[in-house]
């Protein structure tokens, strides 16, 4: 298993939406390196012909019938929203430069 | 000895004989956590109106003569990541700070409905990440057995309260042996269900395909009446088993006679510590000497539980814990673009641990890279199920230590591959979907208990708690206590 570079992290970084410290970067660089090497093992393992599980019990997953059950009352559902107007969740603009 | 320490039984029934009031079991309890607690740092959140409502309503239905709940008035705690109406619940997180959620788990409405009283949430490592509650973003919960060590973790609240008499019985999550580690650290019995078995509706997600809720009790009678209420399906947890649960106090009959007891060659192997290696033989022993037969068995993929663990729980955390985006709920962080907002946000409210396993479950499951991890951890998974089968065609059960060692000082593991290694014989048992059991067998020469692990096959419970039973009574505790906070 290779190093990761300081570039992977950060693109890793990226894609996890995670904004992380130059400090935090140089850490988890030496650490991911470190646990990832740990996982080299795993390559060795012979799993030709071995179905991947994915689940703990073979289930099959239930539908239910499409009717209207009683759920969270909209005030109930947006009181933790950090910011609000009416039943509307207020974010920055999505589109650059169209300032809400 | 003192309510504080009472069984469910003790408790539910001298309610029931009207020789104790609910209303006194709460004032008892909540006086000890006051005065104890500020040590021992087993709280995050105390309830105060809606459980003293509760307590009142068994206290009016027994004077009414109306028919008492399972668990009417047994104090309990749940941990932090247990979603609880009304009341703060943070994961331990920073991200959480201050949310109130506006419903109640599954499991906590199940406990309410038992009459049980909900005294409030206990501490753990972040999102359950940890194995000795070190991480939590909040506080250092100390083991009331030795206050300069860990309780274990990520239940490690819940296990030293249970340990310390602040409560009678507590709700933990396991995904990689978040409650049966903290229970040996402790001294208590945890019992991690098979997956299904019970709901995770409203439980914060760590590790789909691996989390699950079970209790923390200091008996195993305790743990077959926790269980007895929380198990069964749930119509909003589409991984729960729509299958009937049997009567679990009906499986402590107290007789291994003519079981197979499997002893797994690469736990005892891999085991250094002689102190642990002589508590597990008495225990082996004493099963023997109760007419149980002992069978040699081996898993031989065991040793690559944990890389594969390390692969899956993080893939499943980073995709579980993209939902902390600062919108809807949860710290949000000031940025005037949306990216920004996400990345700040996550970044101020994750703390390292969390950070870093997003980072290795983004790493594994990124394009161009599934195949060799996450895709390859899974095959390895099924290796692993693979050699529990066929081992619980040689044997009923499955006997091994719980830890490799006792509890740990604090700042005693240097790197995360170290704190990982702590959990090495837990691991396996939420791989394979197994129901699994810690119960205290015994203490080191310093004074600190040390936990046997029984396995069994998937929705075997009654084996554990009837296995577990017998240990508890043959190598138990023996009514030893721990003497670091507010003895009692």
């Amino acid at each position: 298993m290779s190093t990761l570079t300081r570039k992977e992290v950060e693109e890793i970084a990226l894609l996890a939406r995670l904004h992380l410290e130059a400090s935090e970067l140089e850490a988890l660089q030496g650490e991911l390196t470190a646990i990832l090497d740990h996982f080299s093992a795993l390559a060795a393992v012979d799993t030709t012909d071995v179905a991947p599980m994915t689940h703990a019990l073979p289930i099959e997953l239930p539908l239910r019938p499409d009717v209207v059950e009683p759920s969270l009352p909209a005030s109930a559902a947006l009181a933790a929203a950090p910011k609000r107007e009416g039943d509307l969740i207020v974010v920055p603009a999505i589109i650059p430069g169209s300032d809400p | 000895m003192s309510l504080e320490l009472w069984s469910i039984a003790e408790i539910a029934q001298r309610i029931h004989a009207g020789e104790l009031t609910a209303a006194r079991v709460l004032d008892t309890m909540q006086a000890r956590i006051q005065n104890v607690d500020r040590e021992l740092g087993a709280y995050l959140a105390l309830d105060g109106d809606r459980v003293r409502a509760d307590a009142a309503e068994i206290d009016r239905k027994r004077m009414a003569g109306e028919p008492l709940p399972p668990l009417a008035g047994v104090p309990v705690s749940l941990k932090d990541n247990l979603v609880t109406e009304g009341l703060a619940t943070t994961a331990g997180s920073k991200i959480l700070q201050g949310w109130i959620p506006p419903y109640d788990a599954t499991v906590v409405a199940r406990l309410r409905a038992a009459g049980a009283l909900v005294l409030g949430k206990v501490n753990l490592d972040e999102f359950g990440m940890g194995s000795s509650t070190e991480r939590s973003a909040y506080k250092k919960t100390r083991n009331p057995w030795d206050t300069s060590r860990v309780p274990g973790g990520s239940s490690g609240g819940g296990a030293a309260a249970v340990a310390a008499g602040l409560c009678t019985a507590s709700l933990g999550t396991d995904t990689g042996g978040s409650i049966r580690q903290p229970a040996a650290f402790c001294g208590v019995v945890g019992l991690k269900p098979t997956y299904g078995r019970v709901s995770r509706w409203g439980v914060i997600a760590y590790a789909s395909s691996l989390d699950q809720v079970g209790p923390l009790t200091r008996s195993v009678a305790d743990a077959a009446a926790m269980l007895q209420v929380i198990a069964g399906h749930d119509p909003h947890d589409s991984t729960s088993l729509p299958v009937p649960v049997p009567s679990y106090a009906q499986a402590l009959t107290g007789d291994v006679r003519g079981l197979r007891i499997g002893l797994p060659r690469e736990y005892y192997e891999g085991l250094a510590d002689a102190e642990i290696r002589a508590a597990l033989d008495k225990t082996i022993a004493a099963l023997v000497e109760r007419g149980a037969v002992k069978v040699d068995v081996t898993l031989p993929h065991t040793q690559l539980a944990l890389t594969a663990y390390y692969i899956i729980a993080p893939a499943e955390a980073s995709s579980n814990l993209a939902r902390y985006d600062g919108i809807r709920y949860g710290k949000r962080a000031e940025a005037t673009d949306l990216l920004s907002l996400y990345m700040k946000s996550r970044g101020e409210g994750f703390g390292p641990e969390v950070k870093r396993r997003i980072m290795l479950g983004t790493y594994a499951l990124r394009s161009g890279y599934y195949d060799a991890y996450y895709k390859k951890a899974q095959q390895v998974r099924a290796l692993i199920k693979a050699d529990f089968d066929a081992a619980f065609e040689q044997a009923d059960v499955l006997l091994t230590p719980t830890t490799p060692t006792t509890a740990f000082r604090f700042n005693a593991k240097a790197t995360p591959l170290e704190m990982y290694q702590a959990d090495i014989f837990t691991l396996a048992c939420n791989l394979g979907g197994l129901p699994g059991l810690s119960v205290p067998c015994g203490l080191s020469s310093e004074g600190l208990p040390i936990g046997a692990q029984l396995l069994a096959r998937p929705l075997d419970e009654a084996m554990l708690l009837r296995v577990g039973g017998v240990v508890e009574s043959a190598v138990g505790l023996a009514g030893a206590r721990p003497s670091g906070v507010g003895g009692i």
